[in-house]
């Protein structure tokens, strides 16, 4: 391996005419590229010296075949001098700054001076700026008066002078330019920050222009046999074209304005070459009218070759398809189909001790029949590196026996994935640390990766039709690393929160809480059924014996799966913030007390074992550890998944339906309040109406009207979940916290109430109304958007037209919501991506730059801390005295 | 003519020290650190300036946190380079 090098300096300066002619094999003057025959022509822009991409032919400079031979620089003379479009602020800054006659920077050398010394400063890095040159008319070396320069995009400079009075403009070619950037002495451009060894300023104004390589503009052949240019040498052609033509019509001595109309139009060609997107420019089009992708477009953006190129890294090992769930694996694993499986593979080094298991492999061959065979190899790889591919099957090709035979220590095989192998797993976006977590494999049938619903909310996923990506790392290091950092056990609790982030979703927290609410009795039966799948030795001493038969509450089969000596006091999501706490003796059971892993009273739900809050979790996590915890998810999802299925659930139209009073009190009631509404309008048109502090009239009446409909559709929630008991599933779901609010469940039985667009009723439409359905001026319900009906008795058309605006205005804010915050996350990545904790506790950048001199001030791990605190005191107070603090 | 507004009495401004050569020398050696790689805080900054701290000095904050109750951070005053 070479030694590692330190780079002592890098010098940024321009490329000179003198360096262009340099590096140049051919001088490019011939505007084509191939003739009828196919052959490149001389001198042309296709030149063979400037490099090859033919496959089979050789460099004519440098010999070498096409792939090795990086290609060679030619060069064009331009007739007259352009400006480089990069350089026009540059160009400017220069132009205002020094003295139009003698070049020498228009500050009097005393300041020179003053410039000069701060040079010397180490700290400052302080140059002259535009704003240094006071409004000065005269020149201080040699009393020139001085002009105002005038800069016009993209690329023309205007000298200003008085003549009579009148402003005139003048305009300067490029070739006045370099003329008076030429003038500038070197050691005025050291205050300017310009190092006029590497950069003097008039070779920012292009006098010879670099014709790139052909490696780096390929022509690429249609299936019709044609060719097809880059956009690149599309545009050398033009530039090439108009040069010549304006070198004849140079030599043929053209009237001046014919000359400066060629100027302007190579000056056109040279700065679209240069970047095709500047402002004031049009920019030069293909035939079929698509904009031609220059050099500063291919540069730039997402795609551009620093973003999409460079920073872009492809792997090999990685795999990816549809994922589906399986409640029966575990969290940490993850099914992956046998299709995948026998394609990637793990390398295995063969030693004295393995070499009889990898003649076995080997002997298996790389297709493996069904799920359980044990797993085979694609290829066996000699010591001197070459690779010997692995046939099945029975043909000629079959060459499983002679490898298996061949094989020695020190050889190795590639080996298809097996149950029990680490991979990485991973959904994108990537925006936290749990979006890459390590799962251990299961093969499988079909053709999804399959994973436990419990570990969807770190990786965002849904089973709506989201892929994700498998990743196998392929040394003992990469895997121990990814075991012991990032699998799914280290990552149940959130850096982002300190808590849980894995836990019950949806049916997990239905299911439990089915379970768990209200004393119930189970036979062992039912008992066993419920616990089939989880890790319990024995069953504790029953209930209940009545008529000899044995039974067990629902609470003691919830604690089975809790560990021993964990104490909890606290209230579940059902919890109504009653004024005076029953305590045990609550109505709703969502008093919740766990003793000794016992749990006595309360329902278990979202606030026990949800995703983002899991209570029980989080305390088993700090009281007996990270595997533990990831058993407790397994038995936790498993019992709940079997309970649900025990009890049964199930959400139809019918479960909206209300009583024939229920309905007739929600009609009563909308009366009310529209009559309300009509009444606060007669009373503003009267002119009676106070208006509240800081707001006018009309703002006062629609805050009133906003506040009595809502107010409205509020009660009709109540009504309708009055009528609803617990019998109901939606409503099981929305007090457990599973899915679902009670106002989802009002908007479905009762009314869907006041749609809206920037939180206040809907105005537009035609003048004085919304729709032609109205009069003109009414302010009434309906006529702004207040839909009385319920999604179950079904919506008028003006109202689904309300509806449809409102649920608009919810799509956009979701779309511009995303795109917003995904900019802002590139933008603090991209800032702290390299930050890092130093072994003194300090925030560090690469450089040993300290940020934070202790992290987070109190140099606390989130991850290990209880919600933000670094020492959970509540809870250990809790757990001793086994009461609420 | 107002009051001129005083920085220092300001209750969201931190309490700002200039440190003595030594305390500095020591922090530097605690942290291992040379003066260049401490937080900077430009010399025309408004504190800088009611602390009459020049260029050079280093600075003790001591800040209220919502994690460690108080806490202590340098900066080391830098002359501000124009645009």
């Amino acid at each position: 391996m070479p030694s590692p090098k330190r780079i002592g300096m890098i010098d940024f300066g321009l490329f000179s005419p003198k360096d262009i002619r340099k590096v140049s094999v051919c001088k490019v003057i011939w505007p084509d590229t191939y003739d009828d025959d196919g052959f490149p022509y001389s001198k042309g822009l296709m030149d063979p010296s400037l490099g090859v991409i033919d496959p089979g032919l050789r460099c004519k400079t440098c010999g070498q075949k096409s792939g090795d031979c990086p290609g060679h620089f030619g060069h064009i003379d331009l007739a007259k001098p352009v400006i480089h479009v990069g350089f026009t602020r540059l160009i400017r800054k220069l132009l205002r700054v020094t003295c139009r006659a003698c070049g020498r920077l228009l500050l009097e050398p005393q300041e020179i001076e003053k410039f000069s010394a701060l040079e010397e400063d180490p700290f400052s890095a302080e140059v002259v700026s535009e704003k240094d040159i006071k409004k000065e008319r005269s020149c201080p070396h040699c009393n020139e008066q001085q002009l105002k320069v005038n800069f016009e995009k993209p690329t023309t400079f205007m000298e200003v002078y008085v003549d009579d009075g009148r402003k005139v403009e003048h305009k300067l070619t490029p070739a006045d330019i370099r003329a008076r950037l030429e003038r500038i002495p070197s050691d005025d451009l050291r205050i300017l920050g310009i190092d006029a060894s590497v950069a003097r300023p008039e070779w920012t104004i292009l006098t010879v222009l670099p014709v790139p390589p052909v490696t780096m503009r390929p022509s690429i052949i249609l299936e019709n046999g044609q060719r097809s240019e880059d956009d690149l040498t599309h545009k050398l052609v033009d530039i090439i074209r108009i040069n010549q033509r304006f070198k004849e019509n140079q030599d043929a001595g053209a009237p001046q304005l014919i000359i400066e109309d060629l100027w302007e139009l190579l000056q056109y060609h040279v700065t679209t070459y240069m970047d095709n997107e500047v402002a004031g420019c049009p920019p030069a089009r293909h035939r079929s009218g698509r904009p031609l992708k220059t050099i500063s477009q291919r540069l730039k953006g997402k795609d551009g070759r620093f973003r999409g190129s460079l920073s872009g890294k492809r792997v090999n090992f990685s795999a990816r398809t549809v994922i589906s769930p399986d409640p029966n694996l575990s969290v940490s694993e993850v099914g992956v189909p046998l299709a995948i499986a026998n394609e990637m593979s793990v390398p295995v080094r063969v030693t004295s001790h393995n070499i009889e298991e990898v003649r076995s492999i080997v002997m298996v061959g790389p297709e493996r029949p069904t799920l359980r065979d044990p797993c085979g190899a694609n290829y066996v790889i000699r010591p001197d590196k070459r690779r010997i591919r692995l046939h099945g099957g029975s043909g000629p090709l079959d060459n499983r026996e002679t490898v298996a035979q061949m094989i020695e220590v020190g050889w190795t095989i590639d080996r298809q994935l097996r149950d029990g192998d680490i991979v990485l797993f991973n959904r994108q976006p990537s925006l936290h640390r749990m979006s890459i977590m390590s799962h251990r494999i299961k093969i499988m049938g079909d053709k999804t990766f399959r994973l436990n619903p419990a570990v969807c909310p770190p990786y965002n996923a849904d089973f709506d039709g989201d892929e994700m990506n498998m990743h196998v790392p392929q040394t003992e290091e990469a895997r121990a690393e990814a075991y012991l950092l990032a699998s799914v056990q280290e990552n149940i609790l959130s850096p982002r929160f300190g808590g849980p982030i894995i836990g019950g979703i949806h049916d997990h927290i239905s299911g439990i809480f089915l379970l768990t609410h209200m004393p119930k009795w189970h036979t062992k039966a039912e008992v066993l059924y419920l616990l089939k799948h989880t890790n319990i030795e024995y069953l504790p001493k029953p209930g209940k014996i009545e008529d000899g038969i044995a039974y067990w509450t629902n609470k003691q089969v919830f604690s089975l799966i809790l560990p021993k000596g964990l104490n909890m006091v606290y209230r579940a999501t059902s919890c109504k913030n009653c004024n005076e706490c029953k305590r045990e003796l609550c109505e709703r059971d969502a008093y919740i007390r766990i003793e000794d892993g016992e749990l006595i009273t309360g329902t278990i739900d979202k606030k026990s074992v949800g995703a983002f809050d899991g209570a029980i979790m989080n305390r088993i996590i700090r009281q007996h550890g990270l595997e533990r915890a990831r058993q407790y998810i397994d038995d936790m999802t498993q019992l709940s998944i079997r309970s649900i299925m025990l009890i049964g659930f199930s959400f139809g139209i019918d479960d909206e339906d209300l009583s024939r009073t229920e309905y007739a009190q929600i009609r009563d009631l909308l009366d009310e309040a529209e009559v309300d509404v009509e009444k606060r309008i007669s009373i503003y048109t009267n002119g009676q109406l106070e208006p509240m502090p800081g707001r006018t009239a009309e703002e006062t009446l629609e805050m009133q009207i906003m506040q009595v409909l809502g107010k409205a559709r509020d009660r009709t929630g109540d009504i309708a979940g009055r009528h609803l008991g617990l019998g109901n599933s939606a409503v099981v779901m929305a007090v457990s916290g599973a899915r679902g609010s009670m106002l989802n469940l009002t908007q479905m039985a009762g009314c869907i109430g006041q749609q809206s667009v920037r939180g206040e009723r809907i105005v537009r439409g035609y003048e004085g109304r919304t729709l032609p359905h109205f009069k003109k001026y009414d302010q009434g319900a309906g006529a702004h958007g207040f839909i009385r009906n319920s999604y179950k008795s079904g919506i008028n058309p003006t109202e689904f037209f309300f509806h449809a605006i409102g649920g608009r205005e919810g799509l956009v804010d979701t779309a511009v919501r995303t795109s917003q915050s995904g900019y802002l996350q590139r933008r603090l990545i991209n800032a702290l991506q390299d930050l890092k904790v130093a072994y003194d506790g300090t925030v560090r950048t690469t450089g040993g730059r300290i940020l934070q001199f202790n992290y987070g001030e109190d140099g606390t791990d989130p991850t290990k801390s209880a919600f933000g605190d670094p020492v959970d005191v509540k809870g250990i107070i809790e757990s001793v005295l086994k009461e609420e603090v | 003519m107002g009051t001129r507004l005083n920085v220092l009495m300001h209750d969201m401004v931190p309490k700002h020290q200039i440190m003595e050569n030594e305390e500095v020398s020591k922090l530097l050696s605690d942290y291992n650190i040379t003066i260049e790689q401490l937080p900077k805080i430009y010399h025309d900054d408004p504190i800088v300036k009611a602390v009459e701290a020049l260029p050079g000095t280093v600075l003790r904050i001591t800040r209220k946190s919502h994690t460690a109750g108080e806490a202590e951070s340098y900066r080391l005053v830098v002359r501000r380079p124009k645009k």
